[in-house]
């Protein structure tokens, strides 16, 4: 982490936090994994998305869990959600149904059209990395309406080309994801822990729309494969209020695992 | 009524041979590592093991050398990191080649569909776009005989044997369970033969008294097992906690392969039973993974007579 951000009095990961909250102003219905995504959903429940309702691909709706769960399937996720149901119809009912307003994902790889890739590194027959495959996020990816994706900024990740395409975002650009059928509009938002960007192009192409204090987009474009392209008047992100940052601290990761370590 | 009822070790001898597809499923929750490491215990080997998530059961399983192929959704220890046995066999080959058949949650979840209802196929909006269908040849598109539609399909799946872990059943093999429900049903209708294993049997009355809990009929299972804490170190709800512990320890230990079979051999083939596993586990383990308590309200059937 940056010496001006820990100057600031925060860390990149609150602020990715705090910029995940945010975004997820007025959402009713999420799909969330674990880790910093997590402390994302219930900064948003106390701030900007009192109605927010967390959803786990493991079959629970409306999780009010009682501790930072470690994995997806943590038994403090049953014990006083609203609803705890099969996979199949957690997947049938409430995700291909349509009613997850928002999905945040992250991977190993991603492109400059938000496709993403968790499955190898190398080639599938023989992969010099096994990843650990799509989980629910292929299908994840398809049919959430929007989808935010919360990741470190890396070069190793942000790539040309793919090793392999487990999860669609826009595809190759322009009308290619609605043109193939994919009912979810796709990738909105990617958070991470320099700068935020978004695709609102007609090309659907990764646009960088803010940096975080103190960073710069030499350092960004460091960071990124291919050209970056950048939205002008370029802003910064605002800061986190005492407020978030309260609640982050006090409340929902005092330990600061996600918030304070490098776990994002 | 014949009481199903065997001890693990009959279970296993019984019913689980060489060369047969095993799906002891369970999404993070009622995973039976105790099956798991008798079938390790009795050596079998050329099995194909089927999981959404491999977790760390597959893993030690296949570091034993049990399986010669995976089908799979999910290659991670949930919420820890990689399974370092299975990526070893996928990208070294070691102990033995492991086949991979890999699916996404869905896909895997729509197999078991279409093998639990006796479908050729279960469709589902997922695989557009992505490069799943073109490393995996099960995993097809069709086009809808309303509309036209392009949608992905996947074939059914029907598992020689399930091993099912609940929190109670009654000596028919009559089971319930509560919490994340996963595909313990969807995969106990599919397979060929079904093997639960429970906290507690209990007598016939505890589940007529709350039918709408019982997911698996007796009707469909052939051996009802009782192994407290046979899920550990992943749990049953309300019973114990899982033992995030052990998982981030195995994280670190699995790493080095010869860790892996001194573990093995300490743990599995050192080991009669899972009582003795349990004993050596020790009471500050079972201490630290139990829960607190947090009961339902009771609710009216009602008696109609």
């Amino acid at each position: 982490m940056s010496k001006e951000m820990l100057e600031r009095g925060y860390t990149p990961s609150e602020l990715m936090i705090v910029a995940a909250a945010r975004a997820l102003s007025g959402v009713r219905t999420v799909f969330v994994g674990v880790g910093l995504p997590n402390i994302a959903c219930n900064l948003a429940q106390h701030t900007v998305a009192p109605d927010l309702e967390l959803i786990y691909e493991s079959g629970v709706y409306g999780a009010r869990p009682g501790r930072l769960p470690l994995s997806i399937g943590d038994p403090t996720l049953v014990t006083g959600a609203t609803s705890v149901i099969s996979m199949a119809d957690l997947f049938g009912l409430y995700l291909q149904c349509g009613l997850v307003e928002v999905a945040l994902l992250g991977g190993a790889q991603i492109d400059r059209f938000g496709n993403l890739n968790t499955t190898i590194i190398g080639s599938y027959a023989h992969p010099k990395t096994r990843l650990p495959g799509s989980g629910g996020a292929c299908e994840i990816a398809i049919n959430a309406q929007r989808v935010f994706y919360i990741m470190q900024l890396k070069r190793r990740a942000f790539v040309n080309k793919l090793d392999f395409v487990t999860s669609p975002g826009h595809l190759t650009g322009g009308n290619s994801r609605p043109e193939l059928g994919v009912p979810g509009r796709g990738p909105e938002l990617v958070i991470t822990d320099k700068a935020i960007f978004n695709f609102e192009n007609a090309e659907r192409e990764m646009q960088l729309v803010s940096l975080y204090p103190g960073v710069t987009l030499e350092q960004v474009q460091a960071e990124v494969e291919w050209q970056v392209r950048v939205v002008e008047p370029l802003a910064e992100a605002s800061a986190p209020t005492q407020e978030e940052l309260h609640l982050i601290r006090v409340q929902l990761d005092p330990n600061g695992m996600y918030s304070r370590g490098g776990n994002a | 009524m014949v009481d199903k009822s065997l001890t693990l070790r009959e279970a296993i001898a019984t019913y689980v041979y060489d060369g047969m597809s095993v799906a002891i499923e369970g999404f993070t929750a009622f995973i039976c590592f105790a099956a798991g490491h008798e079938i390790i215990r009795q050596r079998r080997r050329d099995l194909t093991l089927i999981r959404m998530t491999p977790d760390l059961i597959y893993d030690q399983m296949v570091a034993a050398g049990v399986a010669s192929k995976l089908v799979f959704s999910y290659l991670g220890n949930p919420g820890v990191g990689a399974l370092h046995c299975l990526r070893r066999a996928v990208e070294a080959g070691t102990p033995a080649p492991l086949e991979l058949e890999e699916y996404s949650h869905y896909g895997l979840v729509g197999r078991y569909i279409a093998g639990a209802t006796r479908l050729p196929f279960y469709p589902l909006r997922s695989y557009l776009g992505s490069e799943l269908p073109e490393v995996n040849e099960h995993i097809k598109f069709i086009e809808s005989p309303y509309g036209g539609e392009k949608i992905a399909v996947v074939p059914p799946i029907n598992p020689d044997i399930a091993i099912l872990h609940a929190q109670r059943a009654d000596r028919q093999g009559n089971t319930q369970l509560w919490g994340l429900l996963g595909t313990q049903k969807e995969v106990a209708f599919a397979a060929s033969k079904v093997i639960v294993v429970v906290e507690e049997i209990v007598d016939e009355a505890v589940i007529r008294a709350d039918p709408n809990r019982t997911h698996i009929p007796g009707l469909i299972v052939d051996a009802v097992v009782q192994i407290p804490y046979g899920a550990h170190p992943s749990y049953v709800q309300g019973y114990y906690d899982r033992d995030n512990a052990f998982y981030i320890a195995w994280d670190e230990l699995s790493r080095d392969p010869q860790r892996v079979q001194d573990w093995l051999d300490e743990w599995v083939y050192g080991i009669a039973d899972h009582g003795e596993y349990l004993s050596k586990l020790g009471t500050e383990t079972l201490e630290r993974i139990r829960p607190g308590s947090a009961p339902a309200a009771a609710v009216e059937y009602g008696a109609y007579r």
